[in-house]
């Protein structure tokens, strides 16, 4: 019987065999897989457990932990309030969401693999492994100025630095409190969430850079503009047609102009002044003479449809991969079925104003450890060509007559040279439009770009009424606050 | 001859005595370490705990030096240290729990241990050589059977958690399914080797294996039905698995036959298809097997998902003994100790405790090896396998190698039955390891009636 009793002890070590490679699988192949599920309540409670990094605007913290008398440990807490949830996001039972506390989870936390050898260095002086603290980009005042301006009403206002794609500032209207969602009562935090959650206004949906996305309107004339003199065959001068309404191919509808009139006389005007007053008609012709692939290809280069991160996943912002001819004209003013983040908007200011380069826009000016030394620094880092040096130079002339002459004259600033371009996007017939307005301060020495859309703020018989008068003031107030030294 | 009979006569108590301290030395360092971790001190219950621990292992060391000086001597150190082992992480997850001495569960653990090796020593002193128990094949049979149908009863039967594998006495629980592996395994040896040559005839060859006669197979058909009525009635997975592996193992040793093992397999298999078939309860556990973390599972239990993700926040080295939070799987202490081990003293750990198990295993074939007698043989054997199986049943489970049955680790897991069946079987072990090991009397040797000269009767 001592054969089949050593066969019995191979089936034994085999047995044992597959224990030992489950074993592995679960706690060394997939053990990273596992820890990071969302539902994990032991990598939520050991998180708790540990101080996580501060978030910090200037010297000011807008999100940190305190000690807490419970399980827990550490309480999150915002100094920064609603002002900056849609930057920080909040810390909940639920896991980390939106804004850097869900994107940089891993910096804040101490648990990512940059922290690594501070990790191990903790382990032998016996220091206490605390999360990164995150430094920002953003100007406080900008961002005021901004949440002032804005005074309430639903929207977005976007700044960037145009020559390093610092983000300046970031308020999305309406905005939360992110302190219920951080509480250690889970039944509170429950009820505060669903409140948020349900809300019909959406105050959890970061309007910058996600949630529906808007029609970019008129500001996508910039693009429309760019992408004309790119081709060579259009200078400022360039007289175009501009009736009050173009008759547009294939179709009975016609593109007409924002208060049904002729831009200029005998239904003609020059490309210069189409963009002060933003000409539908003259704008719809030129996207009709260029052609879909090269307003697409102008786009692209501007960053729509890039898959961007600052470190928060941004909304690609696009252009409809199919356009008939009626489609390209309307798609070409900026409606159709384009769709852009306030963000996306800010860079096509933001190209325009650093000599044709477009910044990766960014949120994050440095990571620091706990004793505030620094442990990564962000370098400028460029995205793309979006034009040349002289097209942007002719845009930023054109932009300037915006704001000097024509729709955008609610931007001026005294002593400032200003660059902008309003937008009036419709989205139905039954609702207002959109007031849009981007635009880059000063002229000659660009040092911040702006975009701001009020929603349903826009007035769909005048631009100036509209995007104008509307957006003009509160980019006015951000770029004055911008330039403040 | 002399190097055989030198080897033989070796007793190994000495190297038994060492490795028990060195097992006692672990598990106190282990129990220090989990009061540091989790109050910041030596835990003042180090002493009385630690002279119970030590009060047991010691007087089963004595017994043996006493009742089974040949027996292998490794088998007790591991089994004191693995008993020792569960008893810290029990008493780790006590702390975690907050509940106080009147109702520690590892208290009630240590007193477990006590009377099960009171047992095991007492089935030492009191079963002189282990082929007395050949007597009562047939009614270790019946009563192992009984054991095992026991829950089945009404009023006596009690169902948990899906299974109906317990039975209330009282206040007393007790899982008699623990006690009936040990009984079925005396039952099939004597058995088996009553019927093994009529067992082991040869019938007609297909596929070049050979099978045995039809009218032989009534044996492993009534088992194979057992089996299924464990599965189906007691909804016990486990269990089931263990008695038709158990008896098909067995039966293989005994006839040396692989066709029984093939013909084992593919009963087991169609059982196991019909079972997954017809019977909720063992889809819910495949559905639980095959996708744990699906919506639908989680909704079911998300148990075993607590387990796994317990097992990869240990990862390679562990949190460390009361660093991690085993208390957030349920039945951390019982079927879910082996992820509660994980968890705190990782991937290495694991393979440790593992490697133990392996090793006790082998030590039990080894024992089958050396044993003289066919039924000693296919006891050792059994018993030997009959752990592993175990082992790999509720490892398996719960690293999603098979579905998720509720049965308990061998010394580890907490529980009282559990205790007492493993401690048994340990002094069964070592009671065949001892005479399989206890030197045969050499023929060689001078003998009185030998030596004397033939006597020459002249008869004429």
């Amino acid at each position: 019987m001592n054969a089949p009793i050593r066969r019995l002890s191979f089936v034994v070590a085999l047995l044992f065999a597959s224990l030992l490679v489950s074993t592995t699988m679960i706690q060394f192949v997939f053990a990273k897989e596992l820890n990071a599920r969302p539902d994990n309540r032991r990598t939520l409670l050991s998180s708790y457990a540990r101080e996580r990094g501060q978030i910090l605007v200037g010297d000011t913290a807008i999100a940190k932990s305190v000690p807490a008398n419970n399980q827990y440990k550490w309480l999150r807490t915002y100094p920064g309030g609603a002002a900056y949830a849609h930057v920080t996001g909040y810390y909940s039972f639920y896991g980390a969401g939106g804004g850097l506390e869900q994107a940089e989870n891993g910096l804040l936390s101490g648990s990512s693999d940059k922290l690594a050898f501070r990790r191990v260095s903790d382990l032998f002086t016996g220091r206490k492994t605390v999360g990164a603290s995150l430094e920002l980009t953003i100007n406080a005042k900008v961002q005021q100025a901004a949440i002032e301006a804005l005074d309430g009403r639903r929207g977005a206002a976007v700044a960037v630095n145009p020559t390093t794609g610092e983000i300046l500032a970031m308020v999305s209207n309406p905005s939360y409190n992110p302190a219920p969602l951080a509480g250690h009562d889970l039944g509170k935090v429950d009820t505060a969430y669903k409140a948020l959650n349900g809300n019909e206004n959406k105050p959890l949906v970061n309007r910058a850079i996600g949630g529906d996305l808007y029609p970019p309107g008129s500001t996508f004339k910039i693009v429309t503009a760019a992408a004309a003199l790119e081709s060579g065959r259009f200078q400022p001068d360039s007289e175009l047609p501009g009736p009050a309404e173009l008759d547009l191919p294939q179709t009975t509808v016609g593109l007409p102009n924002i208060g049904n009139r002729a831009c200029g006389p005998d239904d003609k005007t020059t490309f210069l002044h189409a963009m002060e007053i933003s000409c539908n008609s003259a704008f719809g012709h030129l996207g009709l003479e260029l052609g879909a692939d090269a307003l697409r290809d102008q786009a692209a280069k501007f960053g729509v449809g890039d898959q961007l991160s600052i470190p928060m996943r941004v909304t690609p912002s696009s252009v409809p991969a199919e356009l008939n001819q009626p489609q390209l004209a309307q798609s070409a003013v900026g409606q159709y079925d384009v769709r852009v983040t306030p963000l996306q908007v800010a860079m096509f200011s933001a190209g325009v104003a650093n000599r044709g380069t477009v910044m990766k826009p960014h949120l994050v000016k440095s990571v620091l450890s706990s004793d505030l030394s620094i442990i990564e620094r962000a370098e400028p880092e460029e995205l793309s060509q979006a034009v040349s040096p002289e097209v942007a130079a002719q845009l930023t002339e054109m932009m300037e007559a915006v704001v000097e002459n024509g729709s955008g004259e609610p931007a001026q600033i005294d002593g400032v040279r200003v660059a902008g371009k309003t937008g009036t996007a419709e989205t139905d017939r039954v609702q207002r439009a959109h007031a849009w307005f981007t635009g880059f301060a000063p002229a000659n020495d660009p040092q911040i770009a702006v975009a701001v859309v009020v929603e349903n703020g826009g007035d769909p018989d005048s631009e100036a009424r509209g995007g104008g008068a509307v957006g003009g003031p509160i980019a006015k107030a951000m770029i004055e606050a911008g330039l403040q030294k | 001859m002399t190097t055989v009979s030198a080897v033989s006569s070796r007793k190994g108590r000495n190297v038994e005595l060492g490795l028990l301290v060195f097992a006692v030395a672990i598990v106190a360092l282990a129990y220090i370490n989990v009061g540091v971790a989790v109050e910041g001190a030596i835990p003042p219950s180090l002493v009385a705990i630690g002279i119970g621990f030590v009060g047991i292992t010691a007087a089963f060391h004595v017994t043996m030096r006493l009742r089974a000086p040949y027996a292998d001597p490794l088998i007790l150190p591991i089994a004191t240290l693995l008993n020792g082992l569960g008893l810290v992480m029990i008493h780790r997850l006590d702390l975690a729990n907050g509940r106080d001495l009147g109702e520690s569960m590892a208290l009630r653990q240590l007193m477990w241990s006590a009377i099960a090796a009171g047992i095991a020593i007492a089935v030492l002193i009191i079963l002189r050589d282990h082929r007395i128990l050949r007597r009562y094949t047939y009614l270790a049979g019946a009563f192992g059977f009984a054991l095992l149908l026991l829950p089945l009863v009404p009023g006596l039967g009690v169902e948990n958690y899906g299974s109906r594998i317990w039975i209330a006495i009282g206040p007393f629980s007790f899982q008699p399914g623990e006690v009936a592996k040990i009984v079925l395994a005396v039952f099939f040896a004597g058995y088996l080797v009553q019927t093994r040559d009529a067992l082991s005839v040869a019938g007609r060859k297909i596929l070049g294996l050979t099978l045995p006669r039809a009218r032989d197979l009534g044996p492993i058909l009534v088992a194979w039905m057992l089996s299924v009525g464990v599965l189906v009635l007691e909804k016990d997975l486990g269990s089931s698995l263990l008695f038709f592996g158990l008896f098909v193992a067995m039966l293989y040793v005994a006839t040396e036959r692989t066709s029984w093992v093939a013909i084992g397999l593919l009963l087991f298999g169609i059982g196991a298809w019909v079972a997954n078939l017809l019977f909720s309860h063992v889809q819910r556990r495949v559905l639980l097997w095959l996708d744990t973390f699906s919506r639908e599972a989680l909704d079911t239990s998300d148990q075993l998902a607590r387990g796994l993700m317990g097992m990869a926040s240990g990862g390679m080295l562990g949190t460390g003994l009361g660093r991690g939070r085993p208390q957030e799987t349920y039945f951390a202490e019982s079927d879910f100790i082996i992820p509660s081990f994980g968890e705190e003293i990782g991937l290495v750990g694991v393979f440790a405790l593992l490697l133990l198990y392996v090793l006790l295993i082998e030590r039990g074939l080894r024992t089958a090896i050396g044993a003289r007698d066919g039924f000693g043989k296919l006891l050792a054997s059994g018993l030997a396998f009959s752990v592993a199986l175990q082992c790999f049943v509720v490892v398996g489970g719960v690293t999603r190698v098979i579905p998720l049955t509720g049965l308990t680790m061998p010394f580890l897991s907490q529980g009282g039955s559990s205790l007492l069946a493993n401690w048994t079987l340990v002094a069964l072990l070592l009671r065949i390891s001892d005479h399989a090991r206890r030197p045969v009397p050499d023929p060689e040797a001078p003998n009185p009636v030998a030596n004397e000269q033939t006597q020459v009767v002249k008869l004429r």
